[in-house]
């Protein structure tokens, strides 16, 4: 799970391996202030932590070009490691690769469904299709596990997010939309 | 490795910042870090309007090699484009006929305004300038946007049909993009053209709906065409600057037939026309713009020329 990059030039690679790892563990802890449920590393965002000497390079991507919690999701890297007793710490934005919900764990996913947002079905596919025929598979009501449900409003209270609702239950409720 | 974010070879790092006299525990803590890294960037961007200095430096974060005269200007271009439709769209928060709407064309100003961000930024490393200098402390002629993104809003049949035609062009467009030889551009639109896509969908359902839909919203429908078709001939105008940045760009005459397939297949199922008659002259791309953008950019700017470095 550990994915973090090490510098092959240093010495003592397995010291350094399990450094990075241990920074990378603070910086997982850090949570998305949207879905507080999900942290960072559940959502796909944290990207590569790097260590050099005493200082610390994090790497996020934002979900969404204009996702406003991009910087709140640094500024708290930031207090994470330094809370943890790292003096040099700087996050670095990356979009290469783009972002996808394709990369939200497991984990994540549960998580999401358990907080009573749907999470994202099936697997990303814009830019690699043209034209506008949409395929999508039925989303499942995270309240009563109904498929029989149907999308209100595409753009929901956050980018990532659409707005359903279960005929089943009534219910509306957030859906994580695949991107 | 931490080149990228360092400001080795700046004189104000190293003696206040980084000495030996702040590793110790005075520090530590988070109110330590956001001291630290305040200082940081205040130290870097003491010159600059920025609205978004907290922790990221994205000037120095994100354009890994400065652009070239040229890429930048072709940024530019883009940018300018993305932030004068998301200031636009802006406009229709609380106005729109219902609730969910609101939240969509918020949300696609949102994604428009990542995008120009991201462009002005890349524009910004050939002349040492931030987005936000770019963003607000511009004239009118330094502007590179289309005429077509600054229409204005009209009714929401004028608003619908400008987003069909641009989300069309900018899906083509990223499309290809993102196989730039300019690993920047590349990755812009690599991240950019899964949300044009969600914006496309969104201006299809809504034409659809509004032209098929009572007579007035098709009326109305109609009329937003018509008014709006004239400026879609400047979106696929090729120039030297798009010659000479070869593979790094984009040239938009290419991108022409791919829009017209997409857009003559909604408007067969919609049973519209696209509207044959006069073109409008353009000039975008050159600085020369339409009456309404320097209304539209005093709205915009106001705050940052009256408040010269103000930050919230």
């Amino acid at each position: 799970m550990v994915n973090a990059m090490v510098d092959q030039n240093a010495a003592g690679q397995s010291a350094l391996e399990q450094a990075t790892a241990a920074a990378w563990r603070v910086a997982a802890t850090v949570a998305d202030p949207e879905l507080p449920v999900l942290t960072i590393e559940d959502l796909g965002v944290l990207r590569q932590v790097e260590l050099d000497g005493d200082a610390v390079t994090v790497s996020i991507t934002p979900t969404y070009s204009g996702c406003p919690a991009l910087e709140a999701m640094a500024a708290d890297v930031v207090t994470a490691l330094t809370d943890a007793g790292y003096h040099d710490v700087r996050v670095k934005r990356v979009l290469t690769p783009a972002w996808t919900s394709d990369w939200m764990s497991e984990a994540g996913k549960a998580k999401l469904e358990k907080f009573g947002i749907a999470p994202p079905s099936g697997t990303a596919a814009a830019g690699r299709r043209s034209g506008p025929i949409r395929l999508s598979l039925a989303v499942k009501c995270p309240h009563c596990s109904s498929l029989n449900t149907r999308e209100l409003a595409h753009f929901g209270s956050t980018s990532c997010k659409a707005l359903y609702e279960c005929r089943e239950c009534l219910e509306p409720f957030d859906y994580f939309k695949v991107l | 490795m931490s080149g990228t974010t360092s400001t080795e070879g700046s004189a104000l790092e190293g003696s206040e910042l980084e000495g030996p006299e702040l590793e110790g525990s005075e520090l530590q803590g988070s109110l330590g870090a956001g001291v630290q890294e305040s200082l940081r960037d205040s130290a870097r961007s003491s010159a600059h309007v920025e609205v978004d200095k907290l922790f990221l430096d994205p000037e120095l974060i994100e354009a890994e090699s400065p652009a070239g005269p040229d890429a930048a200007e072709y940024a530019l271009r883009l940018g300018d484009d993305a932030l004068i439709l998301a200031q636009q769209l802006g406009w229709w928060i609380s106005r729109a006929p219902e609730l969910e709407e609101d939240v969509a064309l918020a949300n696609i100003a949102l994604d428009l305004l990542g995008h120009a961000r991201s462009l002005l930024r890349y524009a910004g490393t050939a002349s040492d300038r931030t987005e936000d200098d770019l963003a607000y402390l511009r004239e009118e002629p330094e502007f590179r946007c289309v005429h077509l993104v600054e229409q204005p809003n009209g009714d929401f049949a004028h608003t619908i049909i400008r987003q069909l035609l641009v989300s069309y062009y900018l899906y083509e467009l990223y499309s290809r993009l993102q196989a730039s030889t300019d690993a920047t551009l590349a990755a812009i639109a690599a991240k950019a053209v899964k949300e044009v896509d969600y914006h496309r969908d969104h201006a299809t359902q809504w034409t659809l709906r509004l032209a098929l839909g009572t007579d007035e919203s098709r009326a109305r429908t109609l009329t937003a065409l018509a008014d709006l078709w004239p400026y879609v001939d400047e979106l696929f105008r090729d120039d030297p600057l798009i010659r000479r940045l070869g593979d790094a760009a984009v040239a938009p005459a290419a991108l022409r037939t791919g829009f017209d397939a997409g857009i003559t297949a909604l408007f067969a199922e919609a049973d519209l026309e696209p509207p044959t008659g006069p073109v409008a002259r353009g000039g975008g791309r050159d600085g020369i713009h339409s009456e309404y953008l320097a209304y539209l950019l005093a709205e915009m700017q106001v705050l940052a020329r009256q408040h010269p470095g103000a930050t919230w």
